[in-house]
């Protein structure tokens, strides 16, 4: 278990480095490939107002005249060691783990990711409790009385859910509910819960609806499928057989046979979320690591684009480590070694 | 059959909340306190909306991008500069008034505007006594030099404009004092005593009280300056300082209580706080400010597409917007140096071709698109004359002048060649179709070229070897100034000189050296109304070489916040002026 654990990090660690490497290779290697100069690329860093010399100056400035191993080099030297940026008047240090300093913004991007992650992470565990308590529900009261009148409406619900995409839904609702009916805070009112939990969730609600609406009608197809295919199996009917109550067959033996394809759809989607809720966050204008990433990408601001890139990969694969280890419990046939 | 039940189901309740939102949009929440002004279409363009004097409140204000940098040494966009003069005062300002006189400079910082001696060499302002920063400190005129100074740096702030290191006669290789510290700068400024500032240029230079109302006029304490951090503390010299400043968030302006009304003739100082919200989804910002939820979108470029659709179709909606005119001209350079546009005539028979309704309705109409034009001057601009000397009875163009000219180029039956326009705007591609069929009247046929818009001046439709080995014979242009008058306007889109052979420049067309003597003598002149005079005769001669066809000159529409009072749009920003704003 423990060498399992052990040799998973250390994959994932490998991992990380290959997808920095290809993310700095897409912004610079790419644009090199079809004939950028570091001129041009620098030219993205400065006003209008720019000189042949102030551009010179900036590709400088942010190393574009070097190899590119080299600015990939110093880099990855950073996030152990720190590294210095001159601001002018003054010198800032920025310590270690130094994931890359904005060239726009000027700020260090580590501690700009921690400071985002708890919006996001509001966002991702509130419409997570939320679709998967009611994704789960629907989709086993759909598979239990299928055919009826309640497994069609949860049905239509749950294909209306999945078609509409979170820029439409997002969008009408915040008119409908935030701006019309004045139920639900408008766009952009994110409030920390460390300062006021209810204004949390207030701000939040609308979101977590949102997202969860969409991922819960997933979820309800999905389980719904799972318990039509369990309920059909022998040993149902064997628990049947034996007398047990209808209760314990459905939620002992057939959820939890049909769990463990949700979980691992779980672990993917959760992860995903966790990198940045992106379409969501800017719907809703949440200041979260997916608003982050969409900004620095408009504003080709690469060290951002890199640091919040690594920071979704880090929880996809944590989050796919959870969901491996957790098999072993709602499975017991699985072994881990 | 289950699947096509559903999908009815879905369209249903679809259509449903559809309606819902419909109905949504012309529901008036917010509290409608004109205070006896009518809340029409236009009614804050040119005079002030709801008048009042009444103190308190904050106005809350949103940005759908991050702000480009509040350090006034860097900052580079009109909004920006617009709402800066709440937290810092420079040498002059424009006017915080309605109607044209908004595009006059006044005296802020400095009692009066500049004195000019040695022909437009040099200017001289005095600063106002009893000006303090936040801290308590008196401003002066060495602050002023520093932020002048420091602003240089461009390896510092290479976003802010170049326009003194360009002016200023400042010593050989000065790079600003973080790098060149020490060195002497007397040449370039100097501060006779604590209340006077000269500035020494290379060249005469007349409108040099422009250079002055520049926001890197705003004076920057030494000691407190950091840098490129500094956009993370400005320290105050206005009614406001900022409170809280949350990077690529929001920021909160609060009362400065250093600041002395007697000391400033402008500000009314209104609200008690400004609330910033930054990177805040744009269409979502349409509909915060239709609810009253929030007051003002300050990047001040107009609703977005859905809300266009919306407002226009809504009396009531349209009665709650204003629609200014820009001062920017969406044109297409017409390049003499690809044949057969080396001869005038054929270049006129473009002019006379071209459908300038077709232009308009590809820049999104009337409202949001622009109104056609002739010149290449926009009205706003002092000086500006109106004319057209390719008129066509309904802008649709005068086909059979088109052919007199083709035939008198020696071209009767058209010619072919090329259109140029940047790939990643759509309203470029439907302009280039729309004149690619009203050229093709009178058989001259239009090739479309896309080119990426990173690289277009640089690479393409900027760099004249490319520009000529390639026919690019038409290529599609705008051009804002940096404020507005005729040199801020033509110098970069009308002086051959600022054409580089290695490419990188808006004009792309304008070679005449007439019009290059003209740019002289208007920039030496340091009487503004002679001044004034020569941008409509230069405006002329390129009209008449033919060499650019102006299309639009923009327009936004803008919705006026009903929760606000003193809400006018300055003439000089072309958006709501956000000094006066009060809360009603």
């Amino acid at each position: 278990m423990i060498t399992y654990i052990i040799r998973r990090l250390f994959a994932a660690v490998v991992l990380l480095f290959i997808i920095s490497a290809a993310t700095f290779g897409i912004f610079y290697l790419i644009p090199r490939l079809v004939g950028a100069t570091p001129e041009t690329l620098a030219t993205r860093y400065v006003g209008r107002a720019a000189t042949p010399e102030t551009v010179h100056l900036i590709a400088e400035k942010l190393g574009f005249y070097d190899p590119l191993w080299l600015q990939y080099g110093r880099w990855v030297k950073a996030i152990f060691t720190g590294a210095d940026y001159n601001l002018g008047a003054t010198v800032e240090h920025c310590p270690a783990p130094c994931f890359g300093y904005s060239f726009i913004t000027k700020q260090p991007v580590w501690p700009e990711l921690i400071d985002r992650l708890p919006v996001t992470l509001s966002l991702a565990v509130g419409a997570a409790i939320l679709w998967l308590v009611l994704g789960l529900s629907i989709g086993t009261l759909s598979a239990l009385r299928r055919g009826s009148f309640l497994d069609r409406a949860a049905m239509t619900f749950s294909l209306a859910g999945v078609s509409m995409p979170i820029f439409f839904t997002g969008m009408v609702s915040l008119l409908v509910f935030s701006y019309t009916l004045d139920w639900t805070a408008p766009g952009g009112s994110y409030t920390p819960f460390t300062e006021s939990p209810s204004e949390w969730a207030y701000a939040l609600l609308l979101p977590w609806l949102v997202l969860a609406l969409q991922f819960s009608a997933q979820y309800a197809r999905l389980t719904r499928a799972g318990m039509l295919e369990t309920m059909g199996e022998d040993y149902i009917r064997t628990a049947r057989a034996k007398g047990l109550k209808e209760r314990d067959v459905n939620v002992k033996h057939g959820l939890r046979a049909a769990l463990t394809p949700i979980l691992t759809i779980f672990g993917l989607d959760f992860g995903l979320l966790l990198g940045g809720a992106v379409l969501t966050e800017q719907v809703f204008s949440l200041p979260g690591l997916g608003k982050y990433a969409v900004d620095a990408i408009t504003n080709n601001d690469l060290p951002k684009v890199l640091g919040v890139t690594l920071m979704a990969a880090f929880f996809v694969v944590v989050a796919n480590l959870i969901v491996d280890l957790l098999y072993a419990v709602v499975d017991p046939r699985v072994r881990l070694g | 059959m289950r699947k096509s039940r559903a999908l009815v189901a879905g369209a249903a309740a679809l259509a449903l909340t559809l309606s819902a939102a419909a109905c949504g949009g012309s529901d008036d929440k917010g509290s409608d306190n004109s205070g006896g002004a009518k809340p029409e279409f236009n009614a804050a363009l040119t005079q002030v909306f709801n008048p009042s004097d009444k103190k308190g409140g904050t106005i809350r204000l949103a940005n759908s991008g991050d702000w480009d940098t509040l350090d006034p040494g860097e900052t580079y966009y009109g909004y920006s500069w617009n709402f800066l003069r709440l937290y810092g005062r420079g040498l002059l300002m424009f006017k915080p008034v309605p109607g044209a006189e908004g595009n006059t400079v006044t005296p802020d910082l400095a009692e009066g505007l500049g004195t000019p001696s040695d022909g437009g060499k040099t200017w001289t302002y005095k600063i106002r006594k009893g000006v303090k920063f936040e801290d308590g400190t008196e401003v002066t005129s060495k602050d002023v030099k520093y932020a002048v100074l420091r602003s240089i740096d461009k390896e510092t702030f290479p976003n802010g404009p170049a326009y003194f290191e360009g002016f200023l006669n400042l010593p050989e290789g000065y790079k600003g004092p973080y790098k060149s510290k020490g060195v002497n700068t007397d040449s370039a400024i100097t501060t006779p005593d604590d209340q006077t500032i000269v500035f020494h240029l290379k060249q005469a230079f007349g409108g040099f009280d422009y250079f002055a109302a520049l926001p890197q006029t705003v004076p920057v304490p030494e000691a407190k300056d950091t840098g490129a951090k500094y956009k993370e503390h400005v320290v105050s010299t206005g009614p406001y300082k900022f409170e809280t400043n949350e990077l690529g968030k929001s920021f909160k302006l609060v009362r400065n209580d250093k600041w002395d009304a007697a000391t400033d003739p402008n500000r009314k100082a209104l609200p008690d706080a400004y609330e910033v919200q930054l990177n805040v989804n744009a269409d979502d910002i349409d509909n915060r400010l239709l609810s009253g939820d929030l007051d003002v979108d300050v990047v001040g470029t107009g609703v977005q597409p859905a809300t266009l659709g919306r407002v226009v179709g809504d009396p009531t909606l349209k009665a709650s917007t204003d629609n200014p005119t820009l001062a920017r001209l969406w044109y297409t350079s017409i390049n003499p140096t690809v044949a057969p546009l080396d001869n005038v005539d054929c270049r006129k028979a473009i002019e006379y071709a071209a459908d300038k309704v077709g232009y308009q309705t590809a820049y999104g109409g009337p409202l949001a698109g622009g109104d056609i034009t002739g010149t290449i001057l926009p009205p706003m601009i002092p000086g500006y004359e109106k004319f057209d000397l390719y008129p066509s009875a309904d802008g649709t163009g005068d086909v059979a002048k088109a052919k007199e000219h083709l035939a008198a180029c020696g071209q009767p039956n058209g010619f072919e060649t090329n259109i140029a326009y940047r790939a990643e705007r759509p309203k470029e591609k439907a302009t280039a179709e729309a004149l690619q069929q009203s050229l093709a009247r009178v058989g001259i046929k239009l090739t479309l070229k896309p080119f990426p818009q990173g690289d277009y001046f640089s690479q393409y439709a900027g760099n004249p070897p490319y520009v000529k080995n390639n026919k690019l014979g038409l290529n599609l242009n705008g051009w804002g100034a940096d404020w507005n008058d005729g040199f801020g306007f033509l110098s970069q889109i009308v002086d051959s000189r600022v054409i580089r052979e290695t490419g990188g420049s808006s004009n792309t067309s304008v070679r005449i050296p007439e019009v290059d003597q003209l740019l002289d003598k208007a920039s030496s002149e340091t009487d503004a109304a002679k001044r004034d005079a020569y941008w409509a005769q230069i405006d002329k001669r390129v009209m008449e070489e033919a060499v650019i066809l102006p299309g639009v000159t923009a327009k936004s529409l803008l919705i006026r916040p009903k929760t606000l009072s003193n809400v006018f749009v300055s003439d000089a920003y072309n958006m709501y002026d956000y000094l006066s704003l009060g809360v009603a």
